[in-house]
């Protein structure tokens, strides 16, 4: 009983098995992932990969075609209102209204939430993303940069404990790249807040991201600890064979099973240095046809492989 | 509830495109009371031209409750399509400038959304009504003066008594307001399932184009669906002016002649409003938000 109550109070979100499908499009496929209160989740994919609309279904924007998603613990699709009480987001683009101002913009969002959102409020959220000197001006004056930070605004004004960025960093310079990667470790590391971050620059993502999950054609390909899958004492490699599929077999059978990155094609595997002349023996030894082992440099360049050979 | 329909007034009247109506809805009635001020008695003789030698009448025809008459008659057909300019656009421009998705991850289910985004598309088509009332009728008072409503009917003539007048047109515009809900609903209805503007402002036009032709065609045919037809029902607030007359043939002061086709035409209205925002319901509901 006990572990139950410690998994719900950790796991802010659950997600399982969720699929969407537009036609015959499958733009999220079977995917899986948690992400612990508290912490900063890098959510990574090249653009078309799933993840706005993966971020679409957390927020019950879309419908899934198939499986579930747990926010504190709770259904979204039964608990939708008290869910989304708690959470902020922006989603890929911000759009906001050209006739408006920053000030009107926070003012009108603080009034349907059910917290009390005073005036003060509205001032520091504005002060945090860095638009007071602007807080009167319309948005259609606003550049791409600053409607950003007022989308930011609009997610953080009433105080959420899951903020979920989607592409955050989209058209801002170098410094507002900086300041929005400052704000989210902030959030996370000052004011508890557990942050769901996508990306499609891995770049942006692991110097603010506990937890790193890549997916790519709606699938699952890496999640792991940041720093783990950074960890330059492993090396991911990638197996060529002339059987993949018996390469894998051999593989998921044996020692070296825990270092198996999924792939649709190509068998990679993020495993210590010292351990690849004994993967190499063992490949070997289960007389699998081996053409040679490459090793990649970086989670880098194994994001970048695996993204561009699409 | 009320923190949302507040928001989407706040949006409403805080866009340019929203004071088009009325200042269209102003200029055209001050250019017609400005016309039938300096010329107004040869168009009053013009409307009189098959009767002056049958019928003599004293006092002033062309009086604030005929101008008003006049002028709902003119401005009740384009109404709509000012009114759909807004209605039309209150899902399907959000849709456009991908703000609802901003909407719909508040904690307010989307059916509370879709509601409040009609009852403050209502509460503009009730205003745009009340400034056309304001603007056809008391302003029309004001310059013209009052006198008894005399109007030529298409094989009779009504004669109601000045004292006798102003409640029907309070009845008129209470049926007007569910005509242009009607409209409203409809321009909502599609407005959900687009995301740009102009196809449902256009869609909704060509609506109300289409069907007022099938209402006033006399095929029978059309006979069949006409009773169905909103648009056979939107002009019956002239109703209110046609009056009951005793065994004398003298009017009866406070009467209507056809009180069911009131009730009928406004049962029908009401009807298409609960059918267009339902249907927008639960079309939004299952939608899945992309844009």
């Amino acid at each position: 009983m006990f572990g139950v109550f410690c998994y719900y109070v950790m796991s802010v979100i659950k997600v399982q098995n969720i699929s969407k499908h537009f036609g015959s499009l499958k733009a999220v496929d079977d995917l899986s992932f948690e992400v612990q209160a508290g912490q900063v989740f890098g959510f990574l994919g090249q653009n078309g990969s799933g993840k706005s609309t993966t971020i679409r279904m957390l927020l019950s924007l879309i419908h899934p075609t198939s499986g579930q998603i747990e926010i504190f613990g709770k259904r979204i699709e039964k608990d939708r209102e008290a869910i989304l009480e708690q959470v902020g987001a922006i989603i890929e683009r911000p759009d906001l209204y050209p006739y408006l101002s920053a000030r009107e913009h926070l003012e009108l969002f603080a009034k349907v939430r059910k917290q009390k959102i005073g005036e003060a409020d509205i001032n520091a959220t504005l002060e945090k993303v860095g638009l007071a000197h602007r807080a009167k001006d319309k948005v259609q004056t606003f550049s791409l940069g600053m409607k950003q930070r007022l989308g930011i605004g609009i997610a953080l004004v009433h105080n959420p404990s899951l903020i979920i960025l989607d592409e955050p960093t989209n058209g801002l310079d170098p410094q507002g790249i900086a300041d929005i990667r400052q704000l989210i470790q902030y959030l996370a590391k000052e004011e508890g807040k557990t942050v769901l971050v996508s990306s499609h620059l891995l770049s942006e993502i692991e110097q603010v991201a506990h937890q790193i999950l890549i997916i790519h054609q709606g699938k699952k390909m890496v999640e792991g600890v940041t720093k783990e899958l950074l960890d330059p004492e492993k090396r991911i490699v990638q197996i060529k064979t002339t059987d993949d599929a018996n390469a894998l077999k051999v593989i998921a059978a044996g020692r070296f099973s825990n270092y198996l990155l999924p792939r649709g094609e190509g068998v990679y595997l993020k495993i210590p240095t010292r351990e690849i002349p004994l993967l190499n023996e063992s490949l070997v030894k289960a007389d699998v046809a081996l053409l040679g082992i490459e090793t990649k440099n970086s989670l880098e360049d194994y994001f970048l492989q695996i993204t561009s050979n699409a | 509830m009320w923190s949302l329909i507040k928001v989407e007034l706040y949006k409403i009247f805080s866009r340019p495109r929203t004071y088009i109506a009325f200042g269209a809805i102003a200029a055209l009635i001050v250019v017609i009371q400005l016309g039938l001020k300096i010329d107004g008695d040869s168009y009053a003789s013009f409307l009189m031209k098959d009767i002056n030698d049958t019928l003599t009448v004293d006092g002033k025809v062309l009086n604030g409750y005929l101008i008003c008459y006049i002028l709902l008659q003119l401005l009740l057909v384009h109404v709509p399509l000012l009114v759909a300019l807004i209605a039309a656009d209150m899902i399907s421009g959000e849709a456009n400038l991908g703000t609802l998705r901003l909407l719909f991850t508040t904690p307010y289910s989307r059916t509370r959304w879709v509601l409040a985004k009609f009852i403050a598309a209502s509460i503009y088509t009730i205003l745009l009504l009340i400034w056309l009332a304001f603007l056809a009728l008391f302003v029309s008072m004001w310059i013209f003066g009052t006198d008894d409503l005399f109007l030529m009917k298409s094989n009779y003539v009504v004669l109601i008594e000045q004292n006798d007048v102003l409640w029907r047109y309070v009845g008129a515009f209470v049926f007007a307001s569910f005509a242009l809900l009607t409209v409203t609903s409809l321009g909502f209805l599609l407005s959900s399932l687009s995301s740009n503007s102009i196809g449902p402002i256009v869609g909704t036009m060509s609506a109300i184009v289409f069907f007022t032709i099938l209402s006033t065609l006399n095929i029978p045919l059309f006979t069949i669906v006409k009773p169905y037809l909103f648009t056979t029902h939107m002009n019956n607030w002239k109703e209110f002016f046609d009056i009951q007359v005793n065994a004398n043939n003298e009017a009866i002061t406070g009467s209507i002649l056809n009180i069911p086709k009131i009730k009928t035409s406004l049962v029908v209205l009401t009807l298409h409003i609960i059918l267009f925002v339902s249907a927008s319901i639960l079309i939004i509901k299952k939608k899945d938000i992309l844009s």
